[in-house]
Order: structure tokens, then C-alpha cells, then sequence
């Protein structure tokens, strides 16, 4: 969807301001939401392009003024009630009021370097590899109103493919819960003036990595 | 938590000791139907304090500065090699290191939301997730460069990797001159997270300490 989470390229948001000495966490609080995130996922209780998607509904205004975790805190919720793991006079309360729903596993401390570990994204290869390196390619132009990766600012663009990175789930179906979908997943490289025009800086070069569905030959 | 429209600095407390409630009404509620175990978010969080950070991608440049095998193996297939290694849990599946050299000079991004190599270079800082860096990083990378305080030669290309699927990217940065000879260990002092994102560049051995 196009909303304030798709950033690249837009201006105004000033210089890049860096910590001396960042802690990993601001407040307890961040490192519990954090920590919930892995668990729940770990549980099998939604996928990581539902906690995106999460977020990109969230309204540009709260998007933009809440912090890092508070948004992740946020899409939490929402996850948490939209797919009925609990319901928002709980949450409220702060208390469950029923059981809960079935989970394929859970996060114990025990098994907790596997709640670290990212798992695989490779799935089994529906179809043949339509591109390979060296290829022209042109993204699509494109406007889901939904979950997907291909960046405002890299659509109906004209790059090369450098890499391919094998068969990969697919977030844009992932995320509206029509399953995996398998599809090819491609560094594409694009020239800064193909991108930002004739007064780019033609010593930049930028990469996405695009879904094959993303993609038409150039 | 969000969403206010009072001023922020006033605020603040307020605001924070609401999003603390949330969060904790969460936990409670989460706990209690049994999806979560407290207990394991204890040692997610301590893993992330103590164990999880940059040092373990230091340790894998500065290996890949002393051992063209491995630099070799590193380049084709950052998830394998840096798995050989043994020294951290274990890698996601899809990672890629990306050399920066004399000619080109890579860096790191994520513009839609906050995609980061965790398991190599720990939790992102706040400016990587942030929209100065987000927005900024594809469109003026020497601008934000130089926001780091770093300025490259005219003609060196940069090559920004915007991270929009799930591979995650790794700088190789170039070794500084003046360390021949140094150890694997002292090496890896030199370098920074930074310098792995692309927004710096390795210490040079005059600026150690």
C-alpha cells in the first residue's frame, strides 16, 4: 500500500542524527515488545509481512510521531485482535477473560537460541526461473492497496538483474493470507538517473530485491 | 501511546509510562492464554544485551582480511561461511556480503521499514530505523554520508542495497593501511558496525586506543 512507510527518496526529514553510545534497548518496556514479537512468532501466530503490514495500516500521523517499538508495540495489538489470539476488552482489562487459542508451539527457555534464529524464507520453486543476471528488467507500475515490497520509488523503472536469490515466499500473498506462493527472488540494480533523473549523481547505483511478479523483461 | 496531538516534550513521561501500561497489559494477557512463556522473553532480552552484536560481524571481517580462502567463500555465500565459523547462532539463510573497494563503496538500507543483518551486526542503532536515513539513504547517499562525517573520492561509485525481501546485507569494508601483520582479534578492533552498514568507514590503526 502507498503509505508513509514506503520512504525512499522522499525529503524533509532532515540529517541522520546517530547516538553516541546507543543502549540495545531505550526503556525494559522495548525489549519486552521485542521479545513478545520473537515469541509470537516463534509460536507461529502470524509472519513477519503481518507485522509489517501491521504497521503500514497504522495512520501516517501515529506511523510518523510513534517511536521503533512503539509501532512494533502497536501492530502487536492489532495482529493480536484482528486474528483473534485475543480481544480488545483484555487487552483493556490486562487480563484474559478465555483460553487461549491453539499455537503450534511456544518460545520456552530452553529452545529460546531457536526464537533467535531467523528462519528459512526458500520454498519450493513453483515454476522456472524467468531471469537471470545481466537481464533487462522493468518493474511494474504497480499500487496494491495491500502488503507489498516493490517501493514507490523503484516502480515502472528500468534496471539490470545482478543476483538471483532462489525461490522465496512471497510477502504480497503471505501478508493477505493467501498462503506462501513461491516466487523467484532477483537483486535488481537501477541507475541513480533512471530512478531520481537527468541531475542525478550518476556515480550512485541502487538495488532492490524484487519478486519475480514484480518484474516484466525490458 | 501514538496518535497524540499534545506536545510531545511536555509529554513525555505521560506518554511513556501509557505505552509501559499497554505493553504490560499485553504481556499479562498473552501470558495468560498461554502463547508466551515471561521467562523466555528474559533470555531473548538478555541475549540481545549481551551476546548479539556487532563484534560478531567484526570477527568475521577480520577474518576474511587475513584468509583469501575465506574471503573467497565469504563473497559466494555469506550464510555458509560465516556458519563455518561456528561462533554465533546460527545465521538466517539469506545472507550476502558485499566488498567495498578502491572503485565502489557499498551501503546499506532499508527503506521500508527496518531489515538489518541482527544476527551479524546485533540490534539496529535508531537511526537506521529512522526517516532521515530511511527516506535519505537512495536518494543522496553522499548527503547522508557526509551526515557520518565520511567524504569518498568524486569517482568512486556508490552502491546502495536497498534491503526489500528477506536477504540481508553485510559490508566488507577495505582493511586499513598500516595493520600488516596484526591478528585476526586485534583486526577486528578496527572494525566498526558502521563501517559494516557502510555509514563509516574501519578505524585506521592511529585511531585505537
Amino acid at each position: 500500500m502507498d503509505s508513509v512507510h514506503d520512504m525512499g527518496g522522499m525529503d524533509g526529514f532532515g540529517k541522520v542524527e546517530a547516538e553516541a553510545n546507543e543502549p540495545p534497548f531505550h526503556a525494559p518496556w522495548e525489549g519486552r515488545v521485542l521479545a513478545m514479537q520473537r515469541a509470537m512468532g516463534y509460536a507461529g501466530a502470524w509472519h513477519i509481512d503481518h507485522s509489517r503490514f501491521a504497521q503500514e495500516k497504522l495512520p501516517p500521523v501515529t506511523y510518523l510521531s510513534a517511536s521503533y517499538y512503539q509501532r512494533w508495540a502497536l501492530a502487536m495489538e492489532s495482529n493480536v485482535i484482528e486474528r483473534g489470539y485475543a480481544s480488545p476488552e483484555e487487552l483493556k482489562a490486562g487480563h484474559a477473560q478465555t483460553p487461549g487459542k491453539h499455537l503450534p508451539r511456544k518460545l520456552t527457555p530452553d529452545v529460546v537460541g531457536a526464537g533467535l534464529s531467523r528462519s528459512s524464507f526458500y520454498r519450493q520453486q513453483q515454476g522456472p526461473q524467468k531471469f537471470k543476471p545481466g537481464d533487462r528488467v522493468r518493474t511494474k507500475n504497480i499500487h496494491p492497496k495491500m502488503h507489498t515490497r516493490l517501493p514507490r520509488y523503484a516502480r515502472d523503472k528500468v534496471g539490470v538483474v545482478e543476483m538471483c536469490h532462489g525461490c522465496h515466499m512471497f510477502p504480497d500473498s503471505v501478508a493477505a493470507d493467501r498462503g506462501d506462493n513461491p516466487q523467484w527472488l532477483y537483486t535488481v540494480v537501477f541507475e541513480s538517473r533512471e530512478l531520481w533523473g537527468p541531475d542525478a549523481d550518476p556515480t550512485i547505483k541502487i538495488s532492490i530485491d524484487a519478486f519475480e511478479p514484480y518484474l516484466d523483461p525490458a | 501511546m501514538a496518535g497524540h496531538d499534545h506536545d510531545h516534550d511536555h509529554e513525555h513521561g505521560s506518554e511513556l509510562s501509557e505505552t509501559q501500561l499497554r505493553v504490560r497489559a499485553l504481556e499479562t494477557v498473552l501470558t495468560e492464554k498461554g502463547y508466551i512463556d515471561p521467562t523466555a522473553l528474559d533470555a531473548i532480552i538478555e541475549a540481545y544485551e549481551t551476546k548479539i552484536g556487532p563484534r560478531n560481524g567484526s570477527v568475521v571481517v577480520a577474518k576474511a582480511w587475513t584468509d583469501p580462502a575465506f574471503k573467497k567463500a565469504l563473497l559466494e555465500d555469506a550464510t555458509k561461511a560465516v556458519a563455518s565459523m561456528g561462533h554465533m547462532s546460527r545465521v538466517g539463510d539469506h545472507l550476502v556480503a558485499v566488498e567495498n573497494t578502491p572503485n565502489r563503496h557499498n551501503m546499506i538500507v532499508c527503506t521500508l521499514c527496518s531489515c538489518y543483518p541482527w544476527e551479524v551486526l546485533g540490534l539496529p542503532p535508531v537511526w537506521y530505523k529512522s526517516a532521515p536515513y530511511r527516506s535519505r539513504a537512495v536518494k543522496d547517499p553522499r548527503g547522508v554520508l557526509s551526515d557520518f562525517g565520511i567524504a569518498l573520492p568524486k569517482d568512486t561509485e556508490v552502491r546502495v542495497w536497498d534491503s526489500t525481501a528477506e536477504t540481508r546485507f553485510i559490508v566488507l569494508p577495505m582493511r586499513p593501511a598500516g595493520t600488516k601483520g596484526w591478528s585476526e582479534k586485534k583486526l577486528a578492533d578496527l572494525v566498526t558496525r558502521d563501517s559494516m552498514i557502510g555509514t563509516g568507514l574501519p578505524l585506521n590503526p592511529a585511531e585505537m586506543k
